[in-house]
């Protein structure tokens, strides 16, 4: 069995990231993920990569758009204030139809907010954030493992579909520390073969043109047509989730990540006290599960979700319900997080 | 045999320019070809075009290319050159992307020795969007957000890029020119040859600021533009060598 | 007890956040679950600083909790803050060089340990934590001796694994003081 290492969880994903295949890290120190940061800035120079602590976030996410100009594994990490300042890029990258990837350890907003865990930034991930149509691919782990297997998958996904994809963390989840086991290094032998289109010099060939402009409506209309129908085919394959004790549940909490994670112990308190709670917590927060969703909340009581913010997801679970049922909101805002027995208060005062 | 006198650069694609008459983004965009082609570098070269004017520069270079968002190319060309270092890379800006929008961005590259080379057109207006003030605007130049002249109580002086520039310990070859005679359109492509050789010899940053007319936005003709270049932007910006850490080359 | 729910609070500097790391990564040496989380932030710098560590036969949900069944409270503020939160029956160890008052509860048990003067016996002060730790260990017996030895292994490295026998003795010291 590989070996359990204690670590952070910023710490964890930037290891992922290097064993991913990641070469090319730009970015800018920000609390609560600058941990992420200074990792890359001891590891790169171990594995012959390339680490650049840019003049700001603004520089960091064109310097990422930069380097997937030329079809290489790069990325980004940031917190929330600093991923408000990269929107321009990220937005010219959807555009470009560039790979990749993003790290957003959420901190308390709106403005300079303060330092502590929020999931605030949802509606910004997962709607767009920056101008003109676009989606990234969004994946909220719920633990430190997860973030640490999901962070390849991440680079495999933004490879596979040309699309950003964005690691929604939390600022507790990038500052605690938990046993984790790392996968193996990947070998990057041609899964990320992009040279039909990657600027790296002609040498001969047609020259590769990489942008995300074209003058005139007509084409742009099928440039932005063409990346709906990639967007269309990640809605039907990337949808991910997961479900506990929902099968006879009466009541059904929705969470993602951290907060997912946090009402697995509102679950356990529950069910030790006779009350039938399951628990859905979607890990594609865009794709959102809204079918799967539908489908566990079938004959359920009510639904009930928790964030850290004043309720946004709670929005795409009214969505896929389609009002069978009552879907209720509890929320804690500017880096508060609501703990298991709140949450469990909460659920025992809307059973009534 | 006829010996050919006149021929477009290889590293110039098959495009018409959309450039206005009398606009000066034709005569450097050749001047940076002919020097691609010289240092035979077409086929290893990456360009980055900025937004304004000359934003479909990518589509007139025969290299590969993209486009950055407003002010960001050094940035971008830090990625790539970053991400290839093998390979050499330029961008190609007018003065609202590098001098407004992007001073961060070309400061820093600068400051970085990043080992990228940058052209610089300062026609002192932004073309693209329609004649307003850039930060090369003239005092007393009348523009569409300057309507009664610029006043330097108001919308404060000229830049000086190059004079900023040549403090930073990471350039390597910094020069001011102009392609307003052809004596000075041969003097710019020196001075634009010698800013790429200083990347290929992998000595840090390189940048040549050419002053550019706009007769469209500047509401003169062409000759008249040439003239008001040479007796107004020259005074404000003199032209000459602001750094040179090349030394000769051959 | 097979769920273990730790806050460990003090001064910034007394080495509340080292506590909380080696008991947990001594969790992960003896095959449990166990997570560290960490208050950050400005009240790292001289303030109280405090850390949640939960170490479970199971996997853990939550790494967050508002109703600890165990406190380390290394100072005053945060005997105030924490001794509310503490569950019916649960464990407080407090340093008694630096608390020098009692606690409001009654329901729960406690532990008195002068862990500055047991640290200046052996020679430095700052092992004071590590003091409160094996004091804490004795009474809960969350994680193993040698789980804790192979932790300090792991944290103490380079020029600080001089240091390693100096924090197991006074972990051990810590044990004793416990009767």
């Amino acid at each position: 069995m590989a070996e359990r290492i204690m670590v952070k969880g910023n710490e964890a994903m930037a290891e992922a990231a290097v064993r991913a295949g990641c070469r090319l890290y730009f970015g800018y120190p920000i609390t609560p993920q600058s941990e992420f940061t200074e990792y890359m800035a001891r590891r790169m120079p171990e594995v012959d990569g390339v680490f650049l602590q840019s003049e700001s976030e603004v520089a960091a996410v064109n310097m990422v758009y930069g380097a997937a100009c030329t079809g290489h594994r790069v990325m980004t990490s940031t917190s929330s204030p600093g991923f408000s300042l990269m929107q321009e890029g990220v937005s010219y990258i959807a555009g470009a139809m560039l790979p990749a990837v993003f790290v957003n350890v959420v901190r308390g907003g709106p403005g300079l907010g303060d330092i502590q865990p929020a999931q605030s930034d949802y509606f910004q991930s997962t709607k767009g954030g920056g101008h003109g149509d676009y989606h990234l691919i969004v994946l909220a782990p719920g633990s430190i493992q997860e973030a640490v297997d999901l962070m390849e998958t991440a680079f495999r996904l933004a490879d596979n579909y040309r699309v950003p994809v964005m690691m929604l963390a939390d600022g507790m989840l990038g500052q605690m520390m938990e046993p984790v086991v790392f996968p193996e290094y990947v070998k990057l032998d041609g899964i990320n073969d992009h040279s039909s289109w990657a600027l790296r010099g002609t040498d001969g060939r047609e020259p590769h043109k990489v942008t995300s402009f074209d003058i005139d409506p007509v084409r742009l209309e099928e440039m932005n047509t063409e990346t709906h129908k990639v967007y269309e085919e990640i809605r039907s394959k990337e949808i991910r989730f997961e479900t506990h004790d929902l099968e006879d549940a009466d009541y059904i909490l929705v969470g993602y990540g951290t907060m997912g994670r946090i009402l697995g112990s509102v679950v356990k308190m529950a069910r030790k006290q006779g009350i039938k709670v399951g628990l859905f917590r979607p890990i594609s927060l865009w794709p959102f599960p809204y079918d799967e969703l539908k489908k566990a909340a079938k004959g359920k009581r009510f639904c009930t979700v928790v964030e850290m913010s004043t309720g946004q997801m709670v929005e795409d679970v009214r969505l896929s319900v389609e009002g069978a049922l009552p879907v209720h909101f509890y929320g804690r805002t500017g880096g508060m997080v609501p703990t298991p027995d709140e949450v469990f208060k909460e659920l025992v005062r809307l059973i009534g | 045999m006829e010996k050919a006198t006149y021929k477009k650069p290889k590293s110039l694609a098959e495009k018409e320019f959309s450039y206005c008459p009398g606009c000066h983004h034709g005569i450097i965009h050749r001047l940076v070809a002919e020097v691609i082609d010289e240092l035979e570098i077409q086929g290893k070269t990456l360009m980055v075009a900025p937004v304004g004017c000359s934003v479909f520069a990518y589509e007139f270079f025969d290299v590969d290319g993209t486009v950055a968002p407003h002010g960001r190319a050094p940035a971008v060309a830090t990625g790539m050159k970053r991400a290839m270092p093998e390979r050499m890379v330029f961008t190609y800006q007018g003065d609202g992307d590098l001098a407004a929008i992007g001073t961060a961005e070309i400061i820093h590259a600068a400051n970085r020795g990043e080992k990228i080379t940058t052209i610089f057109v300062n026609n002192a207006i932004y073309g693209m969007t329609g004649g307003q003030m850039a930060p090369t605007t003239l005092l007393g130049m009348k523009t569409t957000t300057s309507p009664y002249g610029r006043k330097a109580e108001t919308e404060g002086f000229p830049i000086h890029v190059s004079e900023l520039l040549k403090e930073t310990a990471g350039i390597v070859y910094l020069e001011r020119v102009s392609v307003s005679s052809p004596q000075e359109v041969i003097k710019a492509k020196a001075a634009i040859k010698k800013a790429f050789i200083a990347q290929k010899k992998g000595l840090g940053f390189s940048l040549v600021e050419v002053l550019s007319t706009c007769p469209t936005n500047w509401g003169l003709d062409p000759v008249e533009s040439i003239n008001w270049l040479n007796e107004n932007m020259k005074k404000e910006y003199p032209i000459g060598v602001f750094v040179d850490k090349v030394g000769d080359i051959k | 007890m097979s769920e273990h729910l730790l806050v460990a609070a003090g001064f910034g500097g007394q080495g509340v956040m080292l506590i909380g790391q080696i008991l947990a990564t001594a969790g992960m040496f003896d095959n449990k679950h166990t997570t560290w989380l960490p208050s950050y932030g400005p009240e790292m710098r001289g303030g109280t600083a405090n850390c949640t560590v939960v170490v479970s036969d199971e996997p853990i949900a939550s790494p967050i909790t508002n109703t600890p069944n165990e406190l380390i409270i290394m100072n005053i503020p945060s005997l105030i803050k924490f001794e509310k939160e503490i569950q019916s029956d649960g464990l407080m160890v407090i340093n008694t060089s630096v608390v020098d008052r009692d606690t409001i509860r009654d329901d729960i048990s406690i532990i008195k340990v002068d862990a500055n003067a047991i640290a200046e016996k052996l020679g430095n002060l700052k092992v004071a934590n590590m003091v409160v730790l094996g004091a804490y260990l004795k009474k809960t017996g969350a994680v193993t001796l040698e789980g804790v030895k192979r932790a300090l292994e792991k944290k103490l490295t380079g020029s600080k694994a001089t240091l390693i026998d100096l924090n197991i003795k006074a972990i051990e010291e810590g044990m004793k003081s416990v009767t």
